[in-house]
């Protein structure tokens, strides 16, 4: 998979969840979800949830504390989909 | 930590304390009720000469036995934590089935969808003493171990 393809799909897992639209046409790795998308703690949870189903991984609590942006998120789906 | 262990350690007091018991609680589940005294000053006015109890309170019921009081059983099972865990309701989609006349008590039963990074998200309905459904609806809600 592709760094393209993981955005595109992290774009899609998002796109439900964000309150400020214009986040959306402006989206990539440096997007951040709380500024730019106005995605809220609570609803990031969701966010992480639907990203372990979509690539089949775990996320701890650990990382879930570090992903702050696009970027951060794609970083944790490569490394856990190569553990 | 048992049933009456919970009630003792909810942040809330009268008039806003919406749970008598919890009668069963599991890793998955918990079960508990509550009767509204017809006294509640806000049936004076929801409705005038008319009291019925207000959606919003009912809802309130359902996250204080349904989400909250489970989520503090499930924080105090992860660690002995000591005081009470910081809580907000995040979100609820209840639908409202039959309306709940003073007087009445109503029997809370939620059961766990998921409870990761701090969040509680629960399946909860309430019915009543014959059994009909109330009202029923997804809660969900932070819940914080206490800052030592």
């Amino acid at each position: 998979m592709t760094n393209r393809d993981i955005i595109s799909k992290i774009k899609t897992i998002v796109t439900p969840y964000t309150q400020r639209k214009e986040g959306l046409s402006e989206f990539d790795e440096s997007t951040n979800f709380l500024n730019d998308l106005e995605i809220n703690s609570a609803n990031l949870v969701d966010v992480v949830l639907d990203v372990e189903d979509e690539f089949d991984i775990e996320i701890d609590n650990e990382s879930m504390e570090g992903m702050m942006t696009v970027g951060d998120a794609r970083d944790i789906i490569i490394k856990k989909l190569n553990d | 930590m048992k049933s009456i262990d919970i009630v003792s350690k909810l942040p809330y007091s009268a008039p806003f304390l919406f749970v008598d018991e919890i009668t069963s609680i599991s890793e998955n589940a918990i079960e508990g009720n509550y009767f509204f005294d017809k006294s509640h000053d806000f049936y004076r006015g929801h409705f005038k000469e008319n009291p019925v109890t207000p959606g919003v309170i009912l809802a309130e019921c359902m996250a204080q036995i349904g989400v909250v009081s489970l989520g503090i059983y499930l924080v105090s099972k992860e660690e002995a934590a000591s005081g009470t865990p910081r809580i907000a309701m995040t979100s609820s989609n209840v639908d409202f089935i039959k309306p709940v006349y003073p007087g009445e008590k109503v029997f809370v039963k939620s059961e766990k969808k998921y409870f990761r990074f701090n969040k509680l998200k629960c399946m909860v309905i309430m019915t009543d003493t014959q059994d009909n459904i109330l009202c029923r609806g997804e809660i969900s809600g932070m819940i914080l171990k206490s800052k030592s």
